[in-house]
């Protein structure tokens, strides 16, 4: 199954690089992601995300706020 | 877990022993800024000579006391996050409030590029506006870099005064915002979200590992090193031609203490000046060498600081425009009496 992944962040270098973070841990894990990025105010509000960037997977939100720990990413893809 | 336990202790060691390395060039500023200077084939006491030695004195020192310092409060921010600020703040009272709001604003981790999201976070789940206001406006203004720089270019009594004035605003400014009752100029989606979805669950704070607490004080250094080493550099610059060159009477009919327009003037000039703290204050050393009066300076300042039109349009897609010239207004009017009484006080 395609695990959603959700990247809030306005645009900001770090959620760039989240979100290469993100498929970087994937395709290590051979998981299969569809990486979504979410860069409108009110939704990225809405997800109770308060710093940037925000991670959801499969709508659960699993971190926010600067970029996540490798180790710990891999952790919430599987 | 013995292992992690392990890790911790040896991260401190390695902490400590850092902070002794410091310590022993810290103390090898001067001689090192000499030698580097007496390199250049100018006389030492020439304006090219001041300015050199003035470059290569304060570049280093102010990188490493930043490299302290953004180490330091990188540690302490992991005790803080904004999901816990904002539930300390939820259905606090005005006056105590904002006080509690400004401070925690110091401390909390945040970044400029948030501050929308952050602002809905705290308003829909009952954060008064005037005391959100209060965060939004001591969490950039007051913050580590300004104060190290200050410390180390000007001296620690301007910087405990910026600190404390800094404070001063945010809270009152923040507490007449909440007296003004202006949450009706919210834009009307975000007064959608106030109203209707409740606060969203905040993840689970899972406990840290003092390696990890380290860990995210490195990574707080690296951050802000890549952000403002070129700004430290270009201020520093610009702050030893200012040094060298600029005549000091020219200063002190510009921007002393006695013309009384400079202080309106600064604020003016600092609200499109778009730089972090490293940028502005090398040049506000210099200027204040050369006679200027401090309140005019640190007028300046706050206003470049605080007051940016970068976050002026972000804010806008939650504010409308006449609540952003409330803020404009109140913060503006706070900092032209700072400057005022300084010039007055100094």
């Amino acid at each position: 199954m395609v695990k959603i992944v959700k990247v809030y962040g306005p645009g900001c270098k770090r959620c760039d690089a989240a979100e290469g973070m993100v498929k970087a841990a994937a395709a290590k894990l051979g998981i299969e992601v569809a990486v979504e990025k979410v860069s409108d105010m009110a939704q990225i509000a809405m997800a109770g995300v308060m710093s940037t960037p925000g991670i959801a997977v499969d709508g659960k939100l699993v971190h926010t706020g600067g970029l996540p720990d490798a180790r710990k990413l891999e952790e919430w893809l599987l | 877990m013995p292992r992690r336990e392990m890790g911790g202790w040896g991260w401190t060691a390695g902490v400590v022993a850092s902070a002794v390395v410091w310590w022993l060039v810290y103390g090898q500023l001067i001689p090192v800024s000499e030698w580097l200077t007496a390199l250049f084939p100018v006389a030492r006491h020439s304006h090219t000579g001041e300015a050199i030695a003035f470059f290569f004195y304060d570049v280093p020192k102010v990188m490493l006391l930043l490299t302290l310092i953004v180490f330091a409060m990188g540690v302490v921010r992991t005790w803080f996050s904004p999901e816990k600020t904002r539930a300390l703040l939820s259905g606090k009272r005005e006056g105590a409030g904002n006080v509690m709001s400004a401070g925690l604003g110091v401390v909390t981790p945040f970044c400029s590029c948030s501050a929308v999201p952050l602002f809905i976070g705290f308003v829909s789940a009952g954060v008064p506006l005037g005391i959100t206001f209060s965060f939004l406006i001591a969490a950039p203004m007051v913050n580590e870099v300004a104060l190290v720089l200050l410390f180390g270019l000007v001296g620690w009594k301007v910087a405990a005064t910026y600190l404390a004035f800094g404070l001063f605003i945010a809270i009152v400014a923040g507490w007449i915002i909440g007296r003004l009752h202006l949450e009706g100029w919210l834009q009307d989606w975000v007064r959608d979200i106030h109203s209707g979805a409740s606060a969203p669950t905040a993840i689970a704070d899972d406990k840290l590992a003092v390696a990890d607490r380290y860990r995210a004080g490195i990574e707080a250094v690296r951050e802000i090193f890549a952000r403002v080493w070129v700004w430290i550099i270009l201020g520093i610059g610009m702050g030893a031609l200012i040094h060298g060159y600029v005549p000091e009477d020219l200063m002190v009919q510009i921007m002393g203490a006695d013309a009384w327009w400079s202080v309106p003037a600064a604020v003016i000039l600092g609200i499109p000046m778009y730089t972090n703290a490293a940028g502005v204050i090398p040049i506000v050393e210099a200027l204040l060498g050369k006679g200027a009066a401090l309140g005019t300076v640190l007028a300046f300042m706050m206003s470049v600081i605080a007051l940016s039109l970068p976050e002026m349009i972000i804010l806008r897609q939650v504010l409308k425009l006449r609540l952003i010239a409330v803020f404009i207004g109140v913060v503006g009017g706070g900092i032209l009496m700072v400057g005022y009484l300084f010039n007055l006080i100094f």
